[in-house]
């Protein structure tokens, strides 16, 4: 079985579920902020590892709302950066290729790390276009993808 | 605490990885995801990154005893890694006789070959209780050796030896009274190796891998609780965790399971739940990929993570009424006639009044003022 997907459970509809555990992240992603306006220190919070019950996350993620910034990165299964419409607190959802959530992070940061060009990766960078450089034709198309 | 040997010429995780097309930012969120199973802070992901890209691959023997599998269920339930990563590219398990393709003479002849090679150095895992070295040892046997006589050869040359479940922990149900294969618990038995218990019945399959990840990151064993299992995970109490916790310090209890507290998700202190006696990590890593936990799923905490649960009085009886020697003690009374009864039940009546008499009662109104 691939996930809990493929079990025939409706869960019944919830709207007022909140158990107001999120109102304390709420704060915490303020002292965050301040934090990163006057420091410059960036701040990760681990979601998927607080004790919310049904409702506090969607009740938290509704409240921060959502910004201008949605970028998917495709590595090791898919993980999505989104930006709230708080400006500089981003939900990063990381996932395995079978869709299940490993971790699901709110950073407080100018830009998530997972989102820049990885320094290490830069080692290889000149060499990679060089290779495609050398097998390119003019006009032809691309060699590789 | 011990830090152990690694082979300066193995490769490191971030290598294996590299080579097996897996990119830096791959890397990074294989970090996040085991910086969140090891409960660790994600401002330790660098520091994570940095020591899982010199980790190497520790040959781990896994023995199970007296017990139903569901250990190794739970682990293979686990996702974060997938069970994949952690058994092909994290560990080189040399010996699960249950999830090892290799049968009879061959797997036993794999796990003699892995503790010669490996000697000093590989991870021993154990679940299951086993009969005692007083016991009869044909209750359990495997290729014909006493489960004790193959834990103590095993044990010789582990580095470590991490009980999973509460039957390897703390002897769990065949344990319980009246104990008929005189079971005992890993901790029992091996006193001159460092041994982890990762209790629960079954473990957090997160907290099974989050003790590994913890071990391969930082290539020693966890901080570790009076019962010896790790404080990361078993640290706070279910309780203190719980997402129902607002409605306890209200006052607001679920009576039975249909009632309307019942429904509006009320604490399920008054049906017995064990979360203020239960240190485990169910609260926050929860079941079934992340999805539930009992509690969520409206039935009260177990405590199967504790010691001796099984006997620790009824499920659904609620923590403040008297459960254990009390009962035990009257029942005893019934048994031995009415004079030494009488003598044992005012006993019991007294240790009653005596702990009645040092509880420091609290009113809804003045936990709401210190909250």
């Amino acid at each position: 079985m691939s996930g809990l997907s493929s079990i025939p459970v409706r869960v019944a509809a919830d709207g007022d579920a909140c158990h107001g555990n999120a109102l304390a992240i709420l704060h915490e992603v303020r002292h965050a902020l301040e934090r990163l306006i006057s420091t410059g220190e960036a701040t990760r919070i681990d979601l998927h590892a607080l004790p919310f019950g049904a409702g506090d996350e969607a009740w938290l993620t509704a409240l921060l709302g959502t910004g201008e910034v949605l970028a998917t990165i495709e590595a090791l299964g898919p993980t999505s950066v989104q930006e709230t419409a708080i400006p500089g607190v981003w939900l990063v959802d990381y996932r395995n290729a079978e869709g299940q959530r490993l971790a699901l992070h709110l950073e407080v940061t100018c830009i998530p790390a997972i989102l820049r060009t990885q320094c290490r990766e830069l080692d290889t960078a000149v060499a990679t276009l060089d290779t495609r450089l050398s097998t390119a034709t003019p006009g032809g198309s691309h060699p590789l993808s | 605490m011990r830090v152990f040997e690694k082979n300066p010429l193995e490769k490191g995780l971030a290598e294996r990885l590299r080579e097996h097309g897996v990119s830096r930012r791959g890397f990074l969120k294989f970090c996040a995801a085991t910086a969140s199973m090891m409960a660790l802070p994600p401002a330790m992901i660098p520091a994570i990154a940095a020591a899982l890209e010199r980790a190497r691959r520790p040959s781990v023997i896994w023995l199970s005893f007296q017990e139903c599998t569901g250990c190794t269920e739970s682990l293979t339930r686990s996702h974060a890694p997938t069970v994949e990563d952690l058994i092909l590219d994290l560990i080189s398990l040399d010996y699960h006789h249950t999830l090892q393709a290799a049968a009879g003479e061959a797997a036993e002849a794999a796990r003699e070959q892995a503790m010669r090679d490996n000697h000093g150095n590989y991870l021993l895992i154990v679940d299951g209780s086993l009969p005692g070295p007083d016991a009869n040892p044909g209750y359990s046997t495997i290729a014909g050796v006493s489960n004790y006589a193959m834990l103590m050869e095993a044990v010789e040359g582990a580095a470590a030896v991490i009980a999973v479940g509460t039957c390897a922990a703390f002897g769990g149900l065949p344990a319980a009274a009246p104990n008929p294969t005189g079971a005992v618990s890993v901790m029992d038995l091996v006193k001159d190796r460092p041994v982890v218990n990762v209790s629960g019945c079954p473990p957090v399959p997160m907290v099974i891998t989050g003790v590994l990840a913890h071990f391969l990151t930082f290539g020693r064993l966890p901080e570790l609780d009076e019962y010896h299992r790790p404080l990361a995970f078993f640290g706070q109490s279910i309780h203190d965790r719980c997402y129902r916790r607002p409605f306890y310090d209200k006052g607001l209890f679920a009576e039975t399971f249909d009632d309307a507290g019942a429904r509006a998700g009320w604490c399920l202190y008054r049906l017995g739940c064990k979360g203020p006696s239960t240190y485990n990590a169910c609260a926050t890593m929860r079941w079934n990929s992340g999805t539930s936990w009992p509690i969520e799923a409206g039935h009260p905490c177990l405590g199967c993570a504790e010691p001796r649960f099984w006997d620790a009085g009824g499920f659904y009886v609620p923590l403040s009424v008297p459960t254990g020697p009390a009962q035990d003690y009257l029942l005893a009374a019934g048994a031995l006639g009415a004079v030494v009864g009488g003598v044992v039940a005012t006993s019991a009546r007294g240790r009653v009044k005596a702990e009645a008499a040092v509880r420091q009662p609290v009113t809804v109104e003045e936990l709401e003022q210190k909250l």
